[in-house]
């Protein structure tokens, strides 16, 4: 501490004779302590509240009832229909050429469309797949060519 | 000229392989010579790089559709700013772009540059033409954007609508800009490490540089979310995609840097930080790239599988390896001058504000591969979207508003008693009146605390700014005598750096309360409305007017008018449109291809204010009209072809008579059915939002870009400014002009 009186003492300066080293290897645990809470709690909210990415054929041979997956692939040419507000259609597995059929409601974003590649939150009831609401999401328009030009 | 262009390119490569030999040649062997041709070779490629990108540009300007590129994302009816632009909508155009931007940037700093850090410069330039060697090897060997075919289509596939957008097309240039600027301060952090000259010269060097990629990548950012907000059709503007966070782990640590370097420069502190930010932003804007280049991550955004991946791994891999090599060994002396003496001072502040920082792009970063990781893991990929963010980001971004408020009005050193009430009792009154006046507002925000805290804190943010201009302005007019906006004017010019930077967190607080309360109170609807029927939102009542349908050549246009009215009072009127692109897929009939919905693309119906956004797309499903399609398909499938083959047997102009005659029987007939849409109108499908405060969020964004650009303006020298000053304190020569009196 600085010389002088109590009134002079800086704010959150610490006590006198306090080692720096110390004072360093604190800091340093605090620190440690801080990154690992956040790591250990990324890990647990990861597993714990993550979805299984798969593709039609893993949902039809590993697949769960009852269970959500996110669903990965292309969307079946031919295959979108309308029921109201809620829509069908298959998404298949760009490589195997399996298809899954899914039962949607909710926002539909603009790229989507036959022959693109989506991702939706689904989970099985009866025959079909339902699809969690507002889970539909598209790839990035720019990026079409690329993709197909890949499959 | 497409073999022009790809001689080109093979030159620039060859031109960055003898760059990067000479200047290590150069470097090592103290040769000047070799360091300057070293530097040529960057302008070299430069030049080359800029008449590659103009071939390509002329090409699709030309509609030349020989290029494979130029068919696959234009055509003669693409207007020509998106002709411009539609270059860097395809891997091969994109590819050009970095190389284009990269050679343009690196030329500037070596210029600037050219008669100081010498022995820093030449390894620069080696790094800075690794990146141009490692772009270009992908231009030439892996996508080619000057590939030709030999029998070329006589019309190109088109630009995809949803890229017919203003700020889509600027967005790309803006990110690619902001990520090639960060292999600045990178290629000089190396140059630093290896020579070992670690001193505060590179950095003031690069500063500029680094402040220039953090508002590129900023405005690319805001711009993509304000193209989704616009364009997309979900009504969101964030979705936590990986290629917004490949964007966003970049600009978090560059923002550090900004930051964390003025404690190097003041205190000679965080020496070991600053170069790893610097290094960290380099690797993390190649992993950008690599996220959107390569398809590594299924989802969403990414490109699909491509054969890019395997060359970005072993770039990042060795720019990550050889980062960590370098710091280790420079560790000695990377030790700070000076040891951190308070927790409650500047230097911690910015400290904690970088750890924050840090810890948003650990989260970015593992959310964003935790597929991959998952997959590596288990051999299960787990995806995990949006919500898994907020949990730790709301809390960061929280502790990050306050941090933005408390660095500018702490003391540095240590804080006094003194110092503690006379800078911060308003700002806390401020901040602590906000939280009071929300918690007993009716209907307030007191039931989303998250939202509330935001508020409170953003109250005290815009405090400490208000208060600190009104400090400095206050003490300028006690000098100068000057009016306040004069004073308040002539105090940001003398320090550009500090008083943008203030003005950059104002801008913050402004854009993170939209945010806040965009996110927390929105309230939406997905109706199914006939006109006249109407549908309820947050107390406003929505009503479908009527049908609204257009036919040009390039497109069909469905559309509705919606009224908006709350209490019994009209509010406002918007328009929503459905657009229908002619699709190119073989299987659609002639008619088929116009009603197409997988070539469409959505027009909001906004209504934009600083309270609320009255946000309405319509969905329109063309499947009403297909008996009515399938009639005229069927008719033209049998008629077309007896047309075309009497055409393919007369002279040219009857030929053209004859087909034109066909064409505009079928634009009757097209135009015939979507009139139906009018005449006969179905239940139609609309997302209907109220969301509060969006316009915070483009605003926060015009103030934070206008404090960034205050910030990154040069400050005239020291010489100039003298030079001014002493002009200004000798008497005038012209009669009748004022003469200031010397300060």
């Amino acid at each position: 501490m600085s010389g002088g009186g109590p009134l002079q003492r800086r704010v959150g300066e610490s006590a006198p004779g306090m080692d720096p080293s110390r004072k360093r290897a604190i800091r340093l645990t605090v620190a440690l302590t801080a990154a690992l809470l956040l790591a250990a709690a990324l890990v647990y909210v990861s597993f714990s509240a993550g979805n299984k990415e798969v593709t039609a054929s893993q949902l039809l041979t590993h697949g769960r009832p009852g269970q959500t997956y996110e669903l990965a692939g292309t969307v079946v040419d031919g295959s979108v229909e309308r029921q109201g507000a809620t829509m069908l259609f298959r998404i298949r597995d760009p490589k195997l050429h399996v298809s899954v059929p899914v039962r949607y409601t909710g926002v539909v974003p603009d790229p989507f469309a036959a022959g693109r590649a989506v991702m939706v939150a689904v989970r099985e009831q009866g025959a079909a797949y339902i699809g969690q609401q507002n889970s539909l999401t598209t790839k990035c328009p720019s990026k079409y060519q690329a993709a197909a030009a890949s499959e | 000229m497409a073999t022009v262009g790809r001689a080109l390119l093979i030159m620039a490569l060859g031109v960055t392989v003898y760059g990067i030999g000479a200047s290590l040649y150069g470097a090592r062997r103290g040769r000047r010579a070799w360091i300057d041709s070293g530097r040529r070779a960057v302008y070299a490629l430069g030049a080359l790089a800029t008449l590659a990108f103009a071939i390509l540009e002329a090409a699709f300007l030309r509609s030349d559709f020989s290029f494979n590129v130029v068919a696959q994302h234009s055509s003669t009816t693409t207007p020509t700013f998106y002709k411009l632009a539609a270059a860097w909508s395809s891997q091969e155009g994109s590819l050009l772009l970095w190389v284009f931007l990269l050679s343009v940037w690196s030329s500037l700093i070596l210029f600037l540059t050219r008669r100081r850090v010498r022995e820093i410069a030449p390894y620069a330039t080696a790094v800075l033409l690794g990146f141009g060697a490692f772009f270009t090897s992908l231009a030439v060997f892996f996508a080619n954007p000057f590939a030709t075919s030999a029998q070329p289509p006589t019309e190109g596939a088109g630009l995809d609508p949803l890229l017919l957008h203003p700020s889509m097309m600027i967005h790309p240039p803006m990110l690619y800009s902001g990520y090639t600027l960060l292999t600045i301060p990178f290629a000089f952090a190396v140059g630093a490490l290896v020579t070992g000259r670690l001193g505060a010269e590179w950095i003031s060097m690069t500063r500029r540089f680094a402040l220039a990629a953090w508002l590129f990548l900023g405005v690319g950012i805001l711009l993509g979310a304000r193209w989704s907000y616009t364009e997309l059709g979900w009504g969101g503007y964030w979705a936590w995609d990986p290629v917004e966070n490949a964007a966003l782990m970049p600009w978090l640590c560059i923002t550090a840097f900004i930051h964390s370097i003025m404690i190097q420069e003041k205190r000679g502190m965080l020496k070991v930080w600053n170069a790893s930010l610097v290094l960290a932003s380099g690797t993390l804007s190649i992993l950008g790239t690599f996220l959107v280049r390569s398809g590594i991550l299924d989802s969403i955004h990414a490109f699909g599988a491509s054969t890019l991946g395997i060359p970005f791994v072993l770039l990042i891999a060795a720019m990550v390896i050889g980062s960590i090599g370098l710091i280790l060994w420079r560790r000695e002396q990377l030790r700070s001058d000076a040891r951190l003496e308070s927790l409650l001072s500047r230097e911690a502040v910015f400290l904690f504000q970088n750890l924050v920082l840090v810890a948003m792009v650990a989260v970015v970063f593992w959310i964003t591969f935790f597929p991959l990781i998952s997959e590596a893991l288990t051999g299960t990929k787990v995806s995990v979207g949006p919500p898994a963010f907020r949990p730790f980001i709301v809390p960061l971004a929280l502790i990050l508003v306050l941090l933005s408020g408390v660095g500018p009005i702490i003391a540095w050193r240590r804080v006094t008693a003194a110092n503690l009430r006379r800078s911060f009792a308003v700002p806390v009154c401020v901040g602590a009146a906000t939280l009071v006046v929300l918690l007993v507002w009716p209907g307030g925000p007191a039931a989303r605390p998250f939202a509330l805290i935001m508020f409170a804190l953003a109250g005290f943010v815009l405090a400490t700014v208000v208060q600190e201009l009104w400090r400095g302005t206050a003490a300028r007019r006690a000098m100068t005598h000057d009016p306040v906006p004069l004073a308040l004017v002539g105090l940001v010019r003398r320090n550009r750096r500090r008083y943008g930077g203030y003005i950059v967190h104002a801008g913050l607080a402004v854009l993170l309360v939209g945010v806040a309360a965009s996110s927390s109170f929105q309230h939406s609807q997905d109706v199914l409305l006939s006109p006249g029927q109407r549908a309820s939102v947050d107390g406003y009542t929505i009503r479908y007017v009527r049908p609204t349908e257009a036919v040009s050549s390039q497109k069909i246009s469905f559309g509705a008018v919606l009224d908006v009215s709350k209490g019994g009072k009209h509010v406002t009127t918007v328009h929503t449109i459905r657009n229908f692109y002619p699709s190119q897929n073989p299987a659609d009939g002639l008619i088929g291809k116009f009603f197409d919905s997988a070539d469409s693309d959505s027009q909001v119906g906004l209504d934009a204010g600083l309270r609320r956004d009255i946000w309405t797309v319509i969905n329109v499903d063309p499947s009403h009209l297909a008996p009515l399609i399938n009639q005229g398909d069927t008719l033209f499938a049998n008629y077309a072809p007896s047309v075309m083959t009497q055409a393919a047997k007369m002279p040219p102009a009857r030929a053209q008579q004859a087909m034109n005659a066909l064409w505009a029987e079928r634009d009757l007939a097209v135009a015939e059915i979507a009139r139906r849409f009018v005449s006969h109108p179905w239940p139609t499908e609309f997302l209907l939002i109220v969301d509060p405060l969006v316009t915070w969020i483009w605003l926060g964004a015009l103030i934070i870009g206008g404090g960034g650009l205050i910030a990154l303006w040069p400050v005239p020298s020291l010489a100039r400014r003298r030079a001014a000053v002493r002009k200004r304190a000798r008497p005038s020569a012209s009669p009748g002009l004022p003469v200031r009196e010397p300060a």
